[in-house]
Order: structure tokens, then sequence, then C-alpha cells
């Protein structure tokens, strides 16, 4: 009895765990809005079934085997102390998982290509960039195409490929849309690509999903995909409306803390492409890393950058072109 | 200057300001005068001195690293707890959002640094030599200065919770947030030095072992036939020296950027953060086969035994362990498929981490088949096994799911990830560990643990286990982040959060059962006669009494076989005659010294000197270390013969209990 409850009650909650999963909408990862996201569940469902493959036979057999050779008085099952070797037997389990994880493999292999986060997504609408840069401790994203920019907010319309830059102006982070698709990281130095599109209207969650310090839990945004006339009327609106975000503006929410949702109707030129760069230095220098390129040299935009707890000198430089996929489109 | 000095100790140097820290200080200072008042009144310091901290005994080298394990298993558990009070309830103000990041930290590093590393090395040296038929390991001297090492090395980083301040970057301190420019703060030199001074003692006790199991083992005895938990060992022992020194000189880089200013990890002047988090996981991931590849051998061991039968596949299961080792190094940048590398380098890490399925699911079905014709008793041992299986075959599926690379950018760094490597860690090394510590208690001690607090642990351990972490797998799934210190009620986080935090109050619940097993066993010893506690073992250990002589072995045994104890026990009880007994020889053995503990406490002063920057500290605290060095050199004193009558007295007062 008793060991009947040591397998019942793991698998219980186990299928309890299966059992939640299936169902409500606040399963973001299981209920996406997008062609990236939808891509990632069948590819989780595929997972999850070759797994399920080797997994439910294992836990029954190591049930059956438990209990049928219990040492117990009168139990009739075979004993044989000696018995310790069968290549037959061995080579079928050196064979399932090897030709599991080959089927998984191909699987992988095929949707690593097919999802890779820089890969333009189709359609026939040209794609609207977005630019996503983490502050401590706060989003700040700039549209470039449109002039205006944002604070822990993002509005994009549906069924638009959106193709966000996405960076960071220190500690490491990563830019994670839930219900559209999986995240990259925001790292300093260097503009990642993450193409994303939603397919239904609706409002999604947005998180950092990489420490980056004291409030780094208060680092969620909201998605809000609408039409493309409202998108166009709400970026009118913000171009009417907002204050203009200025280069001391910039500084302020440069300083370490947490902020509500903020709009602006302008923001300084290059502003992104600032933040990528502001270690290259005025020497200009840059660290071959994976097929060095030359220049642009920036000066830096005045003193005004000045990471107030760095005690080094700035003099380095450092564009950390990582791969070529990732800063020239 | 009076006035200075007060205030440097109290804005400085002592945390203050936080009844939780406040309650740790008095806690901590009240059991150290307990501690001296005791030794004293006892008049037990000359007993510590030469029994304990001058040891070279790798039995009590052992139990050392056992209780100092224990102990942080109590303090990361804490740390646990804390945690999951702090995120049962949506936007709760129990801990401050600093003091939750440095909790976090310190969790992390102390599970598996300091609790996972040292259970670890206890299990090696208490076991080891014993199994293969030798004194004592390879090295002696420098294993009791890799324990010293371990142990000041932690309480390093452990003061750092009431002096200075606790790290709080994460537990693999990721730059930039890890420099001076994230981390202005004492707390990230702790950590550094903390693990340095520790990394040293891990590398040469694995060092240690591989020369131990290649050159000690008794006369007879071929790789091929020897235990399959030295086969883990050495496996696990290889991969250490082939890995710790990776963390060695990327924690030293991270140093020289934080106290000369380098730019190896910084953002400016050329560095690269993804350096760092390229090289640590170059450890990182090795050192989770590290741990975990011992735990393989335990179950193998366990499972053998209590199903009285030989274990299946010897062959298969050695070349599994050689070859996760070996892959193990090449899995590492599936911690950061996210970190946009492209689809080529992603698809490579994805296919290799995949490939470790492999053997892993081979021991599984091994460990199955051993059992399968067996005679299988629920031992408690067998039963930390047999919780195993199922726990760990799950993790490991969950652990291919995040393998896949396309997937893994919605499950990075998500509760999903948290629930994997907390389920393999648990289900994996801590049972495991836990099996090995029931399992050769008798061997160390000479007396069993209570059975029915062990059965209560048990389930206790194995409930919470479940309760709290499948609810974590879900969480993940609704996008809740690590690390998030609070989060709003309309995500819907709330009610499996709270199950999860009830999970690990029943987790803290069934190690108060352990402690108290251990208490009660001791209280109401029942000395165990026989060598052989369990009555089925296999391997040389249990041919000798319990606990060893400190020569193990009067006589070398000859080895012809695997599972060398039982074949005898069978050819005797065939009729067999009984061996004839060669004459017993004078036994080489090493001297005590103190001077491993006296060079690490000399490594405590310097690391202390280097985290607040005080050379009028770290010059001695060096020089000390050098002069330890010089004067193990020029000591030729270092052994001694214990000559045949004490042995023979030895041998018959053992008789006598016997």
């Amino acid at each position: 009895m008793r060991k009947s409850i040591r397998y019942l009650v793991p698998l219980m909650l186990m299928l309890m765990a299966v059992m939640l999963s299936g169902c409500g909408d606040q399963y973001l990862v299981l209920d996406p809005k997008g062609p990236v996201g939808e891509s990632q569940k069948d590819l989780i469902w595929i997972t999850v079934w070759l797994c399920a493959i080797i997994l439910v036979p294992v836990l029954i057999l190591t049930a059956y085997i438990v209990w049928r050779y219990r040492d117990k008085k009168g139990n009739k099952a075979e004993y044989q102390p000696n018995w310790e070797h069968s290549t037959k037997l061995e080579t079928i389990w050196w064979a399932i998982p090897i030709i599991i994880i080959a089927i998984l493999a191909t699987v992988t292999i095929k949707y690593t290509y097919d999802l890779e986060p820089s890969k333009p997504l189709e359609s026939a609408k040209e794609p609207i960039t977005i630019e996503a840069t983490s502050l401590d401790w706060k989003w700040l994203f700039t549209y470039p195409d449109e002039g205006i920019s944002t604070v822990n907010y993002v509005q994009i319309p549906e069924d638009t490929p959106i193709r966000f830059r996405v960076t960071a102006d220190q500690a490491m982070n990563s830019f994670w849309i839930p219900q559209l698709g999986g995240q990259i990281y925001a790292m300093s130095g260097m503009a990642m690509t993450l193409y994303l599109q939603a397919d239904e209207l609706g409002t999604y969650f947005g998180s950092g999903a990489n420490f980056t310090g004291e409030q780094f839990a208060k680092m969620t945004f909201d998605v809000k995909a609408t039409s493309d006339a409202d998108y166009k009327s709400w970026v009118e609106s913000v171009k009417s409306s907002a204050p203009a975000l200025t280069e001391e503006g910039f500084e302020q929410l440069k300083q370490p803390g947490s902020s509500d949702q903020q709009f602006f109707s302008a923001f300084p030129k290059g502003l992104f492409d600032q933040v990528v760069m502001q270690y290259v230095g005025e020497n200009g220098a840059i660290a071959p890393h994976h097929g060095a390129k030359s220049g642009p040299v920036k000066d830096e935009e005045g003193g005004g950058h000045d990471t107030s707890s760095m005690n080094h000198d700035m003099d380095g430089m450092e564009a950390m072109n990582h791969s070529s996929q990732t800063d020239q489109e | 200057m009076f006035k200075d000095f007060m205030d440097f100790m109290l804005n400085d140097f002592f945390i203050t300001g936080d009844p939780l820290i406040l309650g740790a200080q008095v806690s901590i200072g009240l059991s150290m005068v307990a501690i001296v008042i005791a030794l004293t009144y006892f008049k037990k310091w000359r007993w510590l001195w030469t029994e304990w901290l001058t040891t070279v005994d790798h039995k009590k080298i052992g139990i050392m690293y056992v209780i100092a394990a224990l102990l942080m298993l109590f303090r990361g558990g804490v740390d646990a707890l804390l945690i999951r009070t702090q995120l049962a309830l949506p936007n709760l103000e129990f801990l401050h959002a600093g003091h939750y990041n440095a909790i976090f930290t310190t969790h992390g590093v102390i599970m598996i640094l300091f609790m996972a590393m040292p259970l670890m090395f206890g299990l090696f040296n208490i076991v080891v030599p014993l199994q293969i038929g030798a004194r004592d390991v390879a090295y002696p001297y420098l294993n009791s200065l890799s324990f010293w090492l371990f142990f000041f090395g932690a309480m390093l980083f452990n003061v750092s919770f009431v002096i200075g301040g606790s790290p709080d970057a994460g537990w693999l301190a990721y730059p930039p947030l890890s420099e001076l420019s994230g981390s202005p703060g004492l707390g990230q030199d702790f950590y550094i030095w903390g693990i340095q001074i520790s990394g040293i003692g891990s590398l040469a006790s694995g060092i240690n072992f591989v020369v131990t199991i290649l050159k000690m083992r008794a006369p007879g005895m071929k790789l091929m036939q020897m235990p399959m938990f030295t086969w883990s060992v050495l496996s696990s022992s290889i991969t250490i020296m082939f890995a710790f020194p990776i963390l060695t000189v990327t924690l030293f880089l991270l140093f020289i950027d934080r106290y000369l200013g380098a730019h190896f990890f910084t953002l400016d002047g050329g560095g690269n953060p993804m350096m760092y988090i390229n090289l640590i996981w170059m450890w990182g991931h090795p050192e989770v086969y590290i741990v975990i590849l011992p735990a393989f051998g335990v179950f193998s061991d366990v499972v053998s035994t209590f199903s009285k039968k030989k274990l299946f596949g010897y062959k298969s299961m050695v070349f599994a362990l050689m070859s996760i080792s070996f892959f193990s190094f090449f899995t590492w940048a599936h911690h950061f498929f996210t970190m946009g590398s492209g689809a080529d380098v992603n698809a490579f890490f994805a296919i290799t981490t995949m490939l470790i399925a492999i053997p892993t699911g081979v021991k599984v079905f091994n460990w199955l088949f051993t059992m399968f014709r067996g005679r299988i008793t629920f031992t408690q041992p067998m039963l930390w096994t047999l919780a195993f299986i199922p726990c760990f075959v799950v993790g490991g599926m969950t652990g291919v799911m995040l393998s896949v690379a396309p997937a893994d950018f919605q499950f990075h760094n998500s509760y999903f990830l948290i629930a994997h490597f907390h389920q393999v860690l648990i289900g994996g090394v801590v049972f495991g560990y836990f099996a090995g510590l029931y399992y050769w208690w008798p061997k160390m001690f000479g007396f069993k643990l209570h059975d029915g607090l062990g059965k209560w642990a048990f389930w206790l351990w194995n409930i919470g286990f479940y309760v709290c972490f499948m609810p974590q797998y879900a969480l993940g799934l609704m996008g809740m982040t690590r690390r998030f210190n609070e989060y709003n009620f309309d995500m819907g986080w709330q009610p499996l959060n709270v199950v999860s935090t009830i999970g690990a109050f029943i987790m803290g619940l069934a190690f108060i059962f352990q402690v108290w097993q251990i208490a009660h066993s001791i209280k109401f010893l029942k000395k165990e006669k026989s060598g052989d506690a369990w009555g089925d073992g296999r391997t040389l250990e249990w041919s000798i009494p319990s606990p060893a002589p400190m020569y193990n072995f009067a006589r070398l045994p000859e080895v012809s076989s695997s599972d060398a104890w039982w074949e005898e026990k069978q050819r005797l009880a065939n009729g067999g005659e009984p061996k004839p007994l060669a004459p017993l020889e004078p036994i080489h053995m090493p001297r005590n010294s103190g001077i491993p503990f006296i060079m690490s406490v000399f490594f405590f002063i310097a690391g202390f000197g280097f985290v607040w920057h005080w050379t009028w500290m770290l010059v001695p605290g060096l020089i000390g270390v050098g002069c330890c060095l010089l004067a193990r050199s020029f000591d030729y004193d270092t052994d001694y013969y214990i000559p045949v009558d004490e042995i023979e007295r030895t041998e018959a007062a053992l008789k006598g209990v016997r």
C-alpha cells in the first residue's frame, strides 16, 4: 500500500501540472498570439510527446520491477543474483534513446534555423522597427521611423512584423514578450535583432528576464497590439500631446530607479545607436571580434554619459560587433 | 580616533539596521561563545587539535566535510525558505529588494559550492580508500589542506552576511553587474575570494583522488573490477581537474578588473562581458556533472547491494560515466542560447546537450535491470534510490526540452528552468548523497540511523519536493521570471506560489526530522557489531570493522573480481576454506600536521585583506601562506610506522567488539 503511494503521489502531482498547463489563458507560453510564439509552442509539444515515449514506459517499468522483485517471503519471481549482462538487452536500450534523440535533433535543427531571432518574418507588410533599451530599471522604447519614444510601454500594429533592436545601457538583460515569442539578450555594446509579430489585438505582458540588479522586478512592460488605424492615431496623439525626450531627459531616465509608463513626442536623433556605441572611445579603435569592422568613430556626446559609479577612465573602446547578423541589416 | 573607528565598525564593517541580520549576528556571537566555553569546560581543546584539526586521516576529514556540508545545507535551506516566503504572496514586503537579491545569490553559491561539493568530497574521503583496499589517499597532507581551504573559503563567504555585505549579483555573478560599475560594494569581493580559496582545495582534491584511484588500489584490483562508486569518483575527479582551473582563472580576471581596474569583462576599455559568461559556464556546466556523477555511483552500489544482485551492464555503466564527463565540456553554450550567437552555434550546442541524455538513459535502464530478477529490500538508502529514479527521469526529460534551442527562448530564465535544475539537483544530487550517507553511516560511525524517523524524513522530503517544484514548471509557462522579488496580483501567479512555498516548508520540516533522527540515533546508540552492517555488502569496505581502524586494513586484501567481498562470502558459504592469513607487517602511515589548518587561516586573512583593500592585512596573510609552504618543505618527519604488536592489539580489541 505504502509502496504504491510512493508512485501515486508524484504521478498525481505531475498529472496535475500537465492538466493545469493544458488550459487557462494564464499560461502565456502555451497561449501565443503571434507566428513566432506559435511555432515555439508547436515545438514544445513535439518535445513533450517525444519525451513521453520514453518517460511513461520507464515509470511503469520502474513501478512494476520494484513491486515484482520485492524481497518478501513466498515471492515466486525469478532470482538470478549473477545475471549481469545481456548484449541484446543493452543494445536495445542504447538504441532507443539514440533513435529518439536523433529524431529530436533533426526537428531541433530545422526549427533552430527557422526561428533564428534575426530572420525577417514573411509578410506582405513592411516591418516596423522599434528599438528597446534596458536601463536601470526600466525599458526605453524608441520608434526611429515615427520619431516617438515610450517607457515601459510598446504599441504595435497587428499582423505587421516588428523588428526589435535590443540593447542595454548597463547590466545585461533579456527582452521577453512570452505571448509573441521567445527572448533575446539585451547587452550593452550590442544591437540584437528580434522579429516578432502579433496576430491578434490585445495587451501582452513583457518583462526583463535576466537579473539586472536591485529593482529588476520592476522591469515589466505592456505590449498593446492594435489595428493599423489605431496605431497611427496613437502615434499622432503621442506626437501632439507628449513632451519631447531631451538629452538631459535621457540622462535623468538613466538614473537608477523604476518608472511608470511614459511617452515622448521626440527623442535625440540616433539615441539608440549612441547607447550601443557609447564605449567606442575617442581613439576609435575597435577590438577585433568576429571580423572587426572599422568605425564609424563616434565621439562621446558631451560629458553627459558619465556612468557615475564607474571609476575607470573611459579611454577605451569597444563596439562589440558580435556577429554579422546582429548589427547590420 | 576612537569615534572614527566606531563609525567605521558600525557603518561599514558590520551590517546594521536589519533585524534579520542582527539576529544572525547575535546568534553567531552566542554560539561561538558557547563553543569556547564548552571546549574549555570539558577540557577538549587538545582533543580538538590533535584528533581533528591536525588529522590527515581520510575518514576523519570525510566526517568533517559531512558536518560542514550539513551546516551549509541548513544555511542554504534557510535562505530558500526566506525566498519562498517573500514570493508566497504578491507584492509582499517581507524582504526588501536588495536583501532578497543577496539571499538568492548566497542560496545558489552555498548549495552548489559549499553544500553539494563538500558533501561529495566527504563521501569520496570516507568511501574510496576503503573500497579500493587502500590505507589512505595518495596525498593525505594535501587532503587535509583541501578540507581546510574549503572550510575557510566557505567561512569567508558566509561572514559577508554580517560583515561588509553579501554578494547580490546572482550565483554566477555575470558582469557588468558584478563589476565595480554594477556592484561597488564588498559582497562581490567576498564572493570572489570565498570561492577562490575553496576552489584551490577542490582542485587539489580532484587530483588527489585521481592519483589515489589510479595508484593505490589493492593488489589484483583491475580498473574494470573497481566498485561503481569508485568509477564515478574517478570520472568526477577527472572532470574537476579540467574544469576548476577555468573557474580559478575566470574569477581571477574578475578580481583584477575589480581590484586593479583592468578591463577583461567591463563595458569600456575593450572588455567583453560575454567572455565571462562563456568562461564561467565552461566551468559551470561540467560542475553540475561533477556533483551528479558520484550520486550515480552511489545509486549503482546501493541498487546492487539491496537487490542482492550484481550490477547490470558494468561496462555500459563505465562507458556512460566517462562519456558524460567528456561531453559535459561541450555543452556550455546551452546556458545562453538567447545570446544570439546564431543558428549554427545554437544547433551545435543543442545537439551536444541532447547527446548526454543517451548515456544517462542507459544508466537508468541498467539500474532497473539490476533490480530485475533481484530481491529488493526497502532500506533507507534504497528508498532514496527508488525515489531518485522517477524524479530524475522527469527532470532529465525537462532538461531535454530545455536543450531544444528555439524552445529554450521561451523557457530561459523562467521558473521552468528553476524547476528543472532543482529537480535534477535535489532529485539527483541531494537524494543521491542522502542515499550515500545512510548507506555508509554505519561504516563511518559504527551504528545505523533510526529507521522510523528516517522514513518520516524521506516521505516529507519527497512530498515537499513535488509540492514545491511541480508548480514552478507551470509558473515558468505563465511567464514568471527567476529572481523577481515581487509580482503583481493580476498575473495570476499567486496560487501556485503559495503551493510552492508550502512545499518548501515541508522540506524544511523533513530536514528537522533528519536532525532529530541523528540525535535520536546517538542517544539510543545501538552499536553495530559486524563490519558488514547491511549484511549484503559487496565491496571491500564491508570486510573490515566499523568504524574502520586508522590503518583501515591490517592486511591488504587480494582482489580478483568485482564485488570482492560478496564473492568471498559466497565462496565461504559454499564450503570454501578461509584464506590463510599472511603475517602482519608494520604499516606505513602519514603523520598529523597542523600546517594545513594554519596555512588556511593565513589564506583567510589574506582573502579578508583583499576584500577590504587592506594591504596591512593581506601582506602578512600571504607571507604566512609562504612560510607555511616553506615549513612544510623542510619538514622531513612526515611519516611513521605502526609496529606489528600495536596492530595485533588493535585487531584483537576490534575482534572483541565483533
